[in-house]
C-alpha cells in the first residue's frame, strides 16, 4: 500500500514537473526558414490616411502575433507594405511591383473601395488572390479569387438602408420624412443612393437628396438646404468627419436634426461632438458584448487599444475598420492553415468552400460576387461611446434606439 | 424653388467663405505680383499655423488670440528666411512653382510626422456660436475671418499705395533696374514683403484651425480655389483678392443652395474662364 501511495506521489510529482516545463516553454516552436512575404498598400498619407492608419496598426499586431507563434506553416511572415497616398493609379502601380519586382508570396488589399478596385483590376491580371477589408460596392467587385472581408452583402445599396429602417421602425416614431446628403466617393454615393430608393419603397417621403464633392469645405449652404427640409431624419453618406461639419454647420444656423445616421464616420470625433449626440452609423464590430465575448478578439482590442494610444491615435477603440483588418488576415491565416499551402487558387477554392471565424463573425464567400450575407449593424452614440442596439441580438446589455 | 431664406442664408454663407479665401489669397498675390514667386509654400505655412493654433490651444490652453501673437511674428521670421534661400538659388518665377512645391511637400510631411495623418478639431466654446439677424443666422468666427481678411485687405492697399515702401515695392516690380536707379533697395524689401506675406499665412492658419477640421492632405484641396481668386483678383492687388474671394465664396454658396453641392467646384474655375475671356490681359 506505502509503496502504491510512494509510486502515486512520485508520479504526481513528475506530472507536476512536466506541467511546469511545459508552462514554460512557448506553446509553438518559433518560426524558422524564409519569410512568407504578404504585399500590399494602405493609404498612409492622402485623404484617406486618417483611417488606413488603423488598418496599418491592426495589421502590424496581427502580424506580430503570428511570428510570435508559429508563423505561417512554419515560416515568419514578413509585412511589405507601401503608402499609396489615397491615389487609385499609384495603387495600381504598387501592386504591379509588390507582384512582379518583390514577388510577393501573397496579396492583401488596399484600404477602400477605389483603391481595392484598382489593386484587384492588377491582382486579376496576374492570378493572385486578394483578401480585402474595406469594399463598398459588390456590384462591381467580379474577379473570382477576391474574398471581401467587409461583410456588407451582395447588395449593400438596399440592405444597409434596409437595416437601418428596420431599426428606426421599432421606435415609438419611426420616421416619416427623409433628407440624404452624401458625398460623391463611390461607395458612400451608391448606398445613399439606394438609401433613397428604399426610402421610398418603404412609403417615406424623400425631401431632400444632395450629393457634394469628396473634400467640400463649405458646409454652410448644405446645412441651410438640410435645415429648409426639416426632415424627420438625415442620411449623410459620409466620409471621415463630413457628418461632423455638417452638423456643426447645422448647429450655427441653430437647428438639430431629430435623428441623424452617418454612413462611414470617424469614430471618435463623433462620439466626442455634443452636436453629434445620439449619432447613428452602422457597424460589424463594438467593444462590448457579444462582440468581446470570444478570447482571442478581446485580446486584439486589448493590444490594439494599447498601441493605438502609443502611435497617438485620438481614437483607439476597435470598431468597424480595425476588426475589418484582423477579420482579413484571420482569413487568410484560416486558409493557409487549412491548405498548408500558398498557392493562390488552392487558398481561393478553399475560402469558397469553408466559412472562417472572425471577428466580424463567421464569414463565407460563397455568394454573389464571392460576398456572404450583410451583417451590418445599427450603433448609436450613447454615453460617450458606440453601443450596437440593433438587431436585438447584437445590442450591448441593455441598449436601444434612442430617443 | 429655394425659399428667400435659404437664398439669404447662402448669400451670409457664400460671404463668410469668401472672405477666408480671400485671406489665403491676400499673401500668394502680393509675393506672386510684387516678388513673382509663385510662392505653392503659402498654402502649407498656413496649415502649419493651423497645426500650431491646434498645439498651443489643446496642449497649452492658449486661446487663439494669445497663439495669433506667437504665430505671425515667428512666421514673418521664417517667410524672410524663405526669401533668403530664395535669392540665394536665384529663383526665377517659373522655378518658384517647383522649389515651393517641395517645401510644401516636406511641410506636409513634417506636419503628418509630428500629428500623423488623423483629423485634429481645434475644439472651442465659440466654434458653433453665430448671431442673428432676422431670419439669418451669422456664425461668429466665420465673420470674424471675414473682417480679418477686410481689414488687412485695406491697410495692405493703403500700404502699397500710400507708403515708400508700397511705392517702392510697386516700382521695383514693374521695372527693377529703373527703381534701383531712383535708389530703391528691392533686395531689402524683398525681405520684408516675404515675411509680411508668410506673416498672413500665418493669420489665415488661425482661423482655418478655428473654423475647419486638419488633416495634413488638406493642404492641397484649398490650391485650385485660392489660384482662381488670386488670378481673378489681380496680382498684388490685396482688395481685388478679397472681392475676387467674395465672389468665388457667393457663387459655390448659392450653386448649392439653387443646383446642387457636387457643381460648387466647377464654378471658381468657370469665373475664372469667364472673366480671363472677358478681360483677356487681366492676369
Amino acid at each position: 500500500m506505502c509503496k502504491v501511495r510512494e509510486l502515486l506521489r512520485r508520479l504526481t510529482a513528475v506530472v507536476a514537473a512536466l506541467a511546469l516545463v511545459g508552462a514554460a516553454l512557448p506553446a509553438a516552436a518559433a518560426p524558422s526558414g524564409a519569410p512568407i512575404r504578404i504585399g500590399s498598400t494602405l493609404a498612409l498619407t492622402g485623404p484617406l490616411a486618417p483611417t488606413a492608419l488603423i488598418h496599418k496598426i491592426a495589421g502590424e499586431i496581427y502580424v506580430e502575433q503570428l511570428n510570435r507563434g508559429n508563423g505561417l506553416l512554419g515560416r515568419p511572415v514578413e509585412w511589405v507594405l507601401y503608402d499609396d497616398q489615397s491615389k487609385p493609379d499609384v495603387t495600381r502601380s504598387l501592386y504591379e511591383k509588390l507582384i512582379t519586382v518583390d514577388k510577393v508570396d501573397l496579396i492583401m488589399g488596399p484600404y477602400a473601395t477605389s483603391g481595392i478596385l484598382a489593386a484587384m483590376g492588377v491582382a486579376q491580371r496576374y492570378q493572385k488572390m486578394i483578401i480585402h477589408h474595406s469594399f463598398g460596392m459588390p456590384h462591381l467587385a467580379t474577379y473570382e479569387m477576391h474574398f471581401p472581408v467587409a461583410p456588407f452583402g451582395p447588395e449593400p445599396q438596399k440592405t444597409v438602408p434596409g437595416m437601418v429602417f428596420d431599426g428606426l421602425a421599432t421606435t415609438k416614431t419611426p420616421p416619416k420624412t427623409v433628407a440624404i446628403v452624401t458625398s460623391k466617393f463611390p461607395s458612400a454615393q451608391y448606398q445613399s443612393n439606394g438609401a433613397r430608393e428604399v426610402a421610398e419603397k418603404r412609403g417615406l417621403k424623400v425631401l431632400l437628396y444632395l450629393e457634394y464633392e469628396f473634400g467640400t469645405r463649405d458646409w454652410g449652404s448644405i446645412a441651410a438646404r438640410v435645415k429648409d427640409a426639416n426632415a424627420d431624419f438625415l442620411w449623410v453618406g459620409a466620409l471621415g468627419l463630413d457628418g461632423n461639419q455638417l452638423l456643426e454647420a447645422l448647429k450655427k444656423l441653430d437647428y438639430s436634426p431629430p435623428r441623424h445616421f452617418h454612413l462611414f464616420p470617424a469614430p471618435g470625433p463623433m462620439i466626442t461632438a455634443p452636436e453629434a449626440k445620439l449619432a447613428l452609423s452602422n457597424t460589424f464590430f463594438e467593444e462590448h458584448p457579444p462582440f468581446t465575448n470570444d478570447v482571442s478578439s478581446a485580446r486584439l482590442v486589448a493590444l490594439f487599444k494599447e498601441r493605438a494610444t502609443k502611435a497617438g491615435l485620438p481614437y483607439t477603440a476597435v470598431d468597424t475598420q480595425a476588426a475589418g483588418s484582423f477579420s482579413a488576415w484571420q482569413v487568410l491565416e484560416a486558409a493557409i492553415a487549412a491548405t498548408k499551402s500558398l498557392d493562390d487558387k488552392a487558398l481561393a477554392a478553399w475560402l469558397r468552400k469553408n466559412k472562417v471565424d472572425t471577428m466580424e463573425g463567421k464569414l463565407h464567400f460563397d455568394g454573389v460576387n464571392n460576398y456572404g450575407e450583410d451583417l451590418s449593424k445599427l450603433r448609436q452614440v450613447q454615453d460617450g461611446k458606440w453601443l450596437v442596439v440593433w438587431p436585438k441580438e447584437f445590442a450591448a446589455p441593455g441598449a436601444r434606439i434612442l430617443p | 424653388m429655394p425659399s428667400f431664406t435659404l437664398l439669404g442664408q447662402s448669400v451670409v454663407s457664400g460671404l463668410l467663405a469668401g472672405g477666408l479665401y480671400g485671406l489665403l489669397a491676400l499673401g500668394l498675390s502680393l509675393s506672386w505680383g510684387l516678388l513673382r514667386l509663385v510662392n505653392l509654400g503659402h498654402f502649407a505655412l498656413a496649415f502649419l499655423g493651423a497645426y500650431l493654433t491646434y498645439q498651443l490651444g489643446t496642449a497649452f490652453h492658449l486661446p487663439a488670440w494669445a497663439a495669433a501673437l506667437i504665430i505671425v511674428p515667428v512666421f514673418f521670421v521664417i517667410g524672410v528666411g524663405l526669401h533668403a534661400v530664395f535669392a540665394y538659388f536665384r529663383v526665377t518665377e517659373f522655378t518658384s512653382l517647383l522649389v515651393t512645391f517641395g517645401i510644401t511637400v516636406i511641410i506636409e510631411s513634417l506636419i503628418q510626422w509630428f500629428w500623423t495623418a488623423d483629423f485634429r478639431r481645434f475644439e472651442t466654446p465659440y466654434a458653433s456660436t453665430s448671431s442673428r439677424i432676422g431670419p439669418l443666422f451669422i456664425p461668429t468666427l466665420e465673420l470674424l475671418a471675414g473682417l480679418t481678411a477686410t481689414a488687412l485687405a485695406l491697410g495692405t492697399w493703403a500700404w502699397l499705395r500710400l507708403t515708400y515702401v508700397g511705392k517702392a515695392l510697386r516700382a521695383s516690380a514693374e521695372d527693377p533696374e529703373i527703381a534701383a536707379a531712383f535708389g530703391v533697395n528691392h533686395r531689402a524689401q524683398a525681405f520684408l514683403l516675404s515675411g509680411v506675406s508668410a506673416a498672413y499665412a500665418g493669420v489665415a492658419g488661425v482661423f482655418i484651425a478655428l473654423i475647419s477640421t486638419l488633416a495634413p492632405s488638406q493642404i492641397w484641396s484649398w490650391l485650385g480655389v485660392v489660384f482662381a481668386v488670386v488670378i481673378i483678383g489681380g496680382l498684388a492687388n490685396p482688395v481685388g483678392a478679397l472681392l475676387a474671394g467674395l465672389l468665388i465664396g457667393v457663387s459655390e454658396s448659392v450653386t448649392m443652395a439653387v443646383v446642387t453641392p457636387a457643381w460648387a467646384p466647377l464654378v471658381s474655375f468657370s469665373v475664372l474662364i469667364l472673366i480671363l475671356v472677358a478681360r483677356p490681359g487681366r492676369a
